[in-house]
């Protein structure tokens, strides 16, 4: 089997590490990897703020890239359900057939991380150990659009010293939204305090969840309000092991007022 | 072109690409209802219920009403001591009428609902309305399992009305309240035998 | 008379002023977190929920489907059962038609039932202009009327009102328009129900004429229903002698039967119950019961453009049951009026686009973006409406429309990006080569003491050294 790495374009320009911490994690597990350099992004950024014929160069790129694969695995519910839900409605729209078809083979063999362990190798416990307090908050698009329902759960209650604790309304938007979180920023806002309050009240040291683009968001919040609650992608923690811990110790956001004003 | 023919036209013209009109109904197999799922679920909606048998009907409509100027529908399988029987009375009349005995169609268990087709024994709908106690008599054998079970005997072609609970709204933060326009009292009186 | 709403600004900015709104906020937090958790627990109460939905959605494709024989079937169904049937291509000849039957009976005041219809169409401010005082008699209704606010949700348009609020209302309002409120009216909501009841039983008593909505119009027998709790429905449409309904043509459902899997999804839905207290259905005139003179204005207002919509026209499934406002994070924070619609909330957010269409009022096209896309709305709508991709396609619809000619100021930065975003994703080289710029973007963002839509509540993550791409490169994926 075949198996691409989806890494995403906000994974890697920004989160570089949940990429590593995939590629570390599926070879643990015997999966050799590879990462087509074609692959760019899924098109969805364009796709959610109505530019469809603008999504359509990266779908080619998509197609192009992945087309040979068995297996794309991608560490984020959003890309996923992109490319499993929205490819076919931008491919029709083009008028190009070969794209259409294109589309019809790759985009049921795009898997979020978890549906790709739990449901395509079968396994729950990867041999992972991270000794912290954590909590999960399921992102939309996996929760809803993909329907993984427990099974980040069931990867993480394996995961050796790891404390998971529940996170109150955990099922409810963070309010990132792609575009959203800029066209209706204020709004955006509102949702995202009260999820970082919500992650604040279960006392972990660490909100887990499958997409970085929502832990920019609530993480974001958390590091401006300096509340010692950091943001990892749960590739990140699947792949730590007690002899080789994650390396991202600082806080992944910087503030930004202090540096503005040591300009 | 008359609003008429030009709104068909504008519907025949944005559903000439539209998938075909089929649709399976879904299967439903037709049980009997439980009296006691019934009670307890008009129970629920703060509703008095009680159940007798027949030789004790009477008695406990009494009961219900005591004290109560009543008014009855034509037709109504009881007896009631100094009822009133509706002939056409306005709705300012039936505003001084404290209380309203009736039977019903029929009790959905599901829902703990009564419907009443206003037929005889049921009389006219503001009889029903305008008072603010409804004594409303169910038979046993009436009540059906759940809503599909109703429809399926209703006669579309008369007036329906479905009574779940007294008159109720949840318009002030959401909370239920009991009682606005409609009977604020309602007493359901199951008869088996 | 309640107010309309003109000249709403953008969702954006209606959205700002909204959320500074802390009595909205805290009103709206409590009542949808109690609807909601109502409807989960008799939601779950119901083994095949799942099927329910899906017969629902398909009794309503498959009439739409068909709209112009249920139609016509339905109208031949009221005349024979003695109704009197008009028809509306949009509001103003739907008020036309209804002040014109309050002037053949010389009536200067009707009794309304809460509809959504006529909300939409304006009903009560027309028939002002005629002299017609119209009084709603729903209590969420009154409270809106009487405050001379805007409904704020389709169910309970005062839900952005708490007790206290109403309480106020009533004491102040009550008097001119009909019997006062007693002096010593508390907050409790029983005796705020009461109050109503008292204020409004006159009305009902003396009303010579009705106009209500219906939930369902059933073509097959002609049969109207009207769903709701606190019995005012039925005062209307059982007392007075004339009765109007304005019924949208979505409305209809082929066959009696068919009630029955609405019948069970609107009121668990809805106000979370397993039924609601009342329901009323009437075929036509029944002599010497009711009502000896009933008219249906059948109203299209944008019905058959939405229907023309391929992805849109399931926003025409909708039962008005509002489960999707009460799961909405954005409604909970904004509330209704920052739709600037009847029609607030998720579903506001297609319908009022697809019955108006886009491309003509920066109000309507800023709807389909007032969504995190969450899918909470999909996921408990009872006729399965798939809300969030009908607001991409409405997104792009909005995108669209502005295609060719010069785009408005506040998409042409937007749209230059875009292209820019198009190009860069169609290479990979190129995108390599945008990731380093992203990288000083980044650093720049965090240097600059710029309040961004982005920065002004939140941090800007830390670039890294190198992208995810470049490292591959430099180590053969990790391997040296």
């Amino acid at each position: 089997m075949r198996v691409a790495l989806q890494v995403t374009c906000i994974n890697d320009a920004l989160f570089p590490d949940t990429g590593k911490a995939m590629v570390t994690l599926l070879r643990r597990l015997g999966v050799d990897v590879e990462f087509p350099a074609g692959q760019t992004c899924c098109g969805q950024p364009m796709v959610n703020t109505g530019y469809l014929d603008e999504a359509v160069p990266a779908l080619r790129s998509f197609v192009d890239a992945f087309g040979g694969y068995d297996a794309i695995v991608t560490p984020s519910g959003s890309c996923a359900g992109s490319a499993r839900h929205q490819h076919q409605i931008v491919a029709r729209r083009s008028g190009d057939a070969g794209l259409v078809a294109a589309v019809e083979k790759t985009a049921p063999r795009v898997f979020e991380l978890t549906e790709f362990l739990v449901d395509q190798l079968g396994v729950t416990d990867v041999g992972a150990s991270f000794p912290h307090a954590v909590t999960y908050h399921p992102t939309c698009h996996s929760l809803r659009m993909l329907g993984v329902g427990d099974r980040p759960r069931m990867l993480l209650e394996q995961v050796r010293g790891l404390r998971l604790v529940d996170l109150p309304a955990a099922e409810e938007c963070c309010g990132f939204g792609g575009t959203f979180a800029m066209k209706n920023a204020d709004t955006s806002i509102a949702m995202g305090s009260d999820k970082a309050r919500h992650v604040r009240e279960t006392g972990a040291e660490i909100l887990v969840a499958g997409d970085n683009s929502c832990l920019m968001h609530i993480g974001g919040l958390l590091s401006r309000q300096r509340s010692g609650v950091r943001t990892m992608h749960l590739a990140e923690i699947l792949a730590s092991t007690e002899a080789a811990p994650p390396t991202v110790a600082p806080l992944s956001v910087e503030p930004v007022e202090t540096r503005g004003l040591a300009l | 072109m008359t609003a008429r023919d030009e709104i068909l036209a504008r519907v025949r013209e944005a559903t000439t690409a539209a998938a075909s009109g089929a649709y399976d109904r879904p299967a439903h197999v037709r049980t009997p209802g439980s009296v006691d799922l019934f009670v307890e679920r008009v129970e629920d909606y703060q509703a008095v219920v009680e159940r007798c048998s027949a030789a004790s009907l009477s008695d406990r409509v009494q009961a219900a009403v005591e004290g109560c100027s009543v008014v009855v529908p034509p037709g109504l399988g009881v007896e009631v001591p100094d009822a009133v029987v509706d002939a056409g009375l306005s709705a300012l009349e039936l505003d001084q009428v404290d209380a309203v005995v009736t039977e019903a169609t029929v009790g959905i268990a599901e829902t703990g609902t009564i419907v009443l087709d206003h037929g005889p024994g049921q009389g006219r709908r503001a009889i029903t309305l305008v008072p603010d106690r409804h004594v409303c008599i169910v038979r046993a054998d009436q009540v059906v399992a759940d809503v599909p079970d109703a429809v399926a005997l209703l006669d579309p072609h008369r007036p329906l009305t479905w009574i779940s609970g007294p008159s109720a709204t949840s318009d002030i933060e959401l909370s239920r309240v009991e009682g606005v326009h409609g009977p604020r009292n309602l007493h359901v009186i199951v008869v088996e035998d | 008379m309640t107010a309309t709403f003109v000249g709403m600004p953008p969702f954006p900015t209606a959205a700002r002023a909204a959320l500074e709104d802390t009595q909205l906020r805290h009103n709206l937090a409590h009542a949808t977190g109690t609807i909601r958790d109502k409807r989960a627990r008799v939601v779950a109460e119901v083994e095949d929920w799942e099927d329910l939905r899906t017969a629902g959605a398909a009794i309503k494709d498959a009439t739409l489907a068909n709209l112009e024989q249920h139609l016509v079937q339905l109208e031949a169904r009221l005349l024979e059962q003695g109704a009197v049937v008009h028809w509306a291509r949009d509001a103003a000849e739907a008020n036309r038609i209804v002040a014109g039957i309050a002037k053949s009976h010389a009536v200067d005041e009707v009794v309304k039932v809460k509809s959504m219809v006529t909300q939409e169409i304006g009903l009560n401010e027309a028939l002002a202009l005629e002299g017609i005082a119209a009084w709603e008699t729903d209590l969420a209704e009154l409270i809106v009327q009487l405050g001379d606010d805007l409904p704020s949700h389709i169910l309970v348009p005062a839900i952005h009102r708490n007790r206290a609020e109403i309480r106020q209302i009533f004491l102040e309002r009550m008097a001119a328009a009909g019997r006062p409120a007693p002096t010593d009216l508390t907050d409790d909501p029983a005796e705020l129900a009461s109050t109503a009841r008292l204020h409004l039983r006159e009305k009902f008593l003396r009303a010579r004429m009705a106009v209500s909505g219906a939930n369902f119009a059933v073509a097959e027998t002609g049969t109207l229903v009207v769903v709701e709790s606190e019995g005012n429905g039925r005062m209307c449409l059982t007392l007075p002698e004339v009765l109007v309904s304005v019924v949208g043509i979505e409305k209809v459902v082929p066959t009696f039967a068919d009630l029955d899997v609405f019948l069970r999804l609107l009121p668990r839905s809805s106000t979370g119950e397993r039924m609601n207290p009342y329901t009323s259905t009437w075929t036509g005139v029944t002599p010497g019961d009711g009502p000896q003179e009933v008219h249906v204005v059948l109203l299209d207002n944008g019905r058959t453009r939405a229907l023309a919509d391929e992805v849109g026209r399931q926003a025409l499934r909708c039962i008005r049951c509002s489960a999707c406002l009460n799961v909405c994070p954005v409604y909970e924070r904004v509330g209704g009026h920052a739709y600037g619609s009847v029609y607030p909330g998720p579903i506001g957010a297609i319908l009022n686009p697809l019955m108006h269409g886009v491309g003509e009022d920066a109000q309507t096209d800023s709807l389909p973006y007032a969504s995190s896309l969450c899918g909470a709305c999909y996921e408990v709508c009872p006729v399965k409406i798939d809300i969030p991709s009908v607001l991409v396609d409405l997104r792009a619809q909005v995108v669209d429309a502005h295609r060719g000619g010069v785009p408005p100021v506040t998409h042409l930065a937007e749209a230059v990006a875009m292209k820019g975003v198009a190009a860069t994703f169609g290479s990979s080289r190129r995108l390599g080569f945008a990731e380093r710029l992203v990288r000083l973007g980044t650093g720049v963002a965090q240097r600059l003491p710029v309040a961004t839509p982005w920065t002004n509540a939140r941090d800007v993550p830390k670039g890294p050294p190198e992208s995810f791409r470049a490292w591959w490169k430099r180590t053969d994926g990790g391997r040296r």
